[in-house]
């Protein structure tokens, strides 16, 4: 099934019923300018499970993710969440942008950025009580970043800058994780931390998807992986998805043939 | 005199135009706060010149509805308008062209400050009406100001105040993050809206005492002295407020004194003054404790590096390094090490060593993350571990004299 039969004329299509769905994007297409980033692109995420979204550099990787939630504009496409329209499935989805997408000499401390991520209950003008803040120091001890709550974060290394925002995704209670490169720049034992801890939530049957660049660890890390080079190359479980002719496709002539031997799945 | 001016003792104008420039100077920091925190700090500047042509049109129809055409909530009113039609030319400008927003920035304000002072002399020209000082709002004028006048800029300063504050929560979130707030559901459109909104109205109410040309200073100053001081969001946002009230009393204060000093431009003098002071005395982002602890940092290395010369036997060169290893007293003029100099020689060597196998081994490998050459080996490992490393090394080596 290639990507261009699922287009329709008037992009209109149905959305599958599928109950034990999380995420779902239909006809996602994306354009800076006159060329797209992203063209016509399917996604369909089971509960539970664990996506690689993977893909050569300017795939459209990050931007699938943006549009998806509304901080790009698309040009065309949809959105469920876990059955209903974006807007009513927000409060279920946490998201963790690009670590170098902010400026991190911002005025604010580790503790600040994770209780961010208690802005949907606590509103504009509810105060912070004892528990908002015990509840944040949970989500900083469960990337071991406990410690360091009253640091500015500007004095933070790039690893911990990203465990920060994962605490404060995890503050948000999410049942969906949006996570757009967490490994890139990170040193080992960050790594080793925040794929423990998205172990935790798949573990807690939680979905979790994230943009990953690494195709070494695909399969040790993922159990579903998503091929996208402007338009979706391939979707599904790492076994029988994660192969030297789907990465072939997705990444043309732009990885060594020993690399695919490495990475994928019967290369 | 000046204390006079200070305690609101110059009489009853004086005394209006300083609470008035206080209140102007609070609100206009806090809301300033965002602005810069946002990154948009000339975005105020553009509207601030796009009030113009509204002030003098508001003028042009006051007077032909047979008013004077002075009321100030009137010329405020216009303002306001051709301050949101300059907003929305640069928000379209840089939507929908490929323009950055400097350059669009850059054209509103140009073509409506030119437009607003056409209209101006134009006026100049019209024999209806009062229009002698309408000139005043370019750089702002407080001689003749009414009561009303200051209670209108008093009750809209504590308006955008009580606006600011309520919106604090998302408005640094989306400063912070711009994707995370959108990604929240937040609406960033219309936040950005709602800051400039906010501006707008600082913009409006401080025309009278500042005037259009010179209020981004109040927008802008305080907020940037205040990141001197704090590392905290709300602490930059009550310490702009605080730097702004000061500079608008003061600066209020201290133009009272002498009848030929402006009022506006004297505040935005004091401003500049307490950013100077900011800039230069802030304990932990100023000038001046960023030069106290590069020597400190410089001192440290020197001497640690003379102390690992030392140990290895090693001749040193760097002057700089013999001369506070001599005042320390660990070594001589000519190079040689003191007794004291010798044992702390060994000690800096044998601290190398302990990091070296703690960097080498996966076990220590967290310790291993805090060595920069300076850190103390006890401040990270306990008495133990650093036994571990020792009996990991082996038999302490001797150290050549």
């Amino acid at each position: 099934m290639t990507p261009l039969e699922l287009a329709t004329a008037d992009g209109a299509r149905i959305a599958p019923s599928n109950a034990s769905s999380a995420f779902d994007i239909q006809g996602m297409t994306v354009s800076y300018g006159q060329k797209p980033a992203v063209f016509s692109v399917d996604m369909s995420v089971p509960k539970g499970s664990m996506t690689a979204i993977i893909g050569p550099n300017g795939a459209g990787k990050s931007t699938l993710l943006k549009a998806a939630l509304g901080i790009v504009t698309p040009l065309a496409g949809s959105v469920r969440v876990f059955g209903a329209p974006l807007d009513a499935g927000r409060a279920k989805i946490a998201y963790v942008p690009q670590r170098a997408s902010v400026d991190w000499d911002f005025p604010t401390r580790v503790l600040d950025v994770v209780l961010m991520g208690l802005y949907r209950e606590l509103g504009l003008l509810r105060r912070v009580r004892k528990g908002h803040i015990a509840d944040a120091m949970d989500c900083l001890k469960r990337v071991g970043m406990e410690d360091f709550a009253d640091r500015q974060i500007g004095q933070l290394s790039g690893g911990q800058q990203q465990r920060v925002f994962l605490a404060r995704a995890l503050a948000q209670k999410a049942e969906l994780y949006l996570l757009d490169e967490p490994f890139a720049g990170v040193d080992a034992a960050t790594e080793a931390a925040i794929i423990d801890v998205l172990k935790s939530l798949k573990d807690a049957g939680k979905t979790v998807i994230a943009v990953h660049h690494d195709l070494s660890t695909v399969p040790e890390y993922f159990d579903r992986v998503f091929l996208i080079n402007t338009t979706k190359v391939a979707e599904g479980p790492v076994g029988t998805t994660f192969t030297e002719a789907n990465l072939q496709t997705a990444y043309g002539g732009r990885l060594a043939g020993d690399q695919f031997g490495n990475a994928a799945i019967g290369g | 005199m000046l204390w006079q001016a200070l305690g609101l003792g110059l009489g009853y104008n004086a005394t209006l135009v300083t609470l008035g420039a206080t209140l102007l100077g609070i609100a206009a920091g806090v809301t300033g706060t965002f602005l810069f925190l946002r990154k948009r700090a000339l975005v105020s500047d553009a509207v601030s010149h796009a009030t113009l042509p509204g002030v003098a049109l508001a003028f042009v129809i006051m007077v032909l509805l047979g008013g004077d055409g002075r009321s100030l909530l009137g010329l405020m009113l216009g303002s306001a308008v051709s301050a949101c039609i300059g907003l929305l030319c640069i928000s379209a400008l840089t939507g929908r062209t490929r323009l950055s927003e400097d350059a669009a920035i850059g054209a509103v304000l140009s073509v409506f400050f030119g437009f607003g002072i056409v209209m101006l002399t134009v006026i100049q020209g019209m024999s209806a009406g009062r229009q002698a000082g309408l000139e005043s709002f370019l750089l702002g004028s407080t001689a003749g100001m009414l009561f009303s006048d200051a209670v209108t800029i008093a009750a809209g300063g504590a308006l955008v105040l009580a606006g600011v504050v309520a919106l604090r929560r998302p408005l640094s979130i989306l400063a912070f993050d711009p994707g995370y707030a959108a990604a929240t559901g937040m609406n960033v459109a219309r936040l950005d809206l709602a800051i400039m909104g906010l501006v707008m109205a600082i913009t409006v109410v401080g025309l009278k005492i500042v005037g259009l040309i010179l209020i981004v200073a109040l927008l802008i100053i305080p907020p940037v002295a205040a990141r001197f001081w704090s590392e905290k969001v709300t602490g930059v946002l009550w310490i702009a407020g605080l730097i702004g009230g000061l500079g608008g009393y003061i600066g209020a204060a201290l133009s009272a004194t002498a009848p030929a000093l402006p009022t506006g431009p004297v505040i935005v003098l004091t401003l500049f003054a307490m950013f100077a002071l900011s800039m230069l005395l802030a304990p932990a982002r100023g000038v001046l404790a960023a030069v106290i602890r590069h020597l400190r940092f410089q001192k440290q290395v020197h001497l640690r590096q003379g102390l690992l010369a030392l140990a290895q036997g090693q001749p040193i060169y760097e002057k700089l390094t013999l001369r506070l290893l001599e005042r320390a007293g660990l070594a001589r003029a000519d190079g040689v090490a003191t007794e004291d100099g010798k044992a702390r020689a060994a000690k800096a060597l044998r601290d190398e060593h302990r990091w070296q196998m703690a960097r080498s081994r996966e076990d220590f490998a967290l310790a291993a993350t805090y060595y920069d050459g300076l850190t103390e080996i006890e401040t990270v490992l306990t008495g133990d571990q650093i036994a571990e490393l020792d009996r990991l090394i082996g038999a302490p080596k001797g150290v050549p004299a």
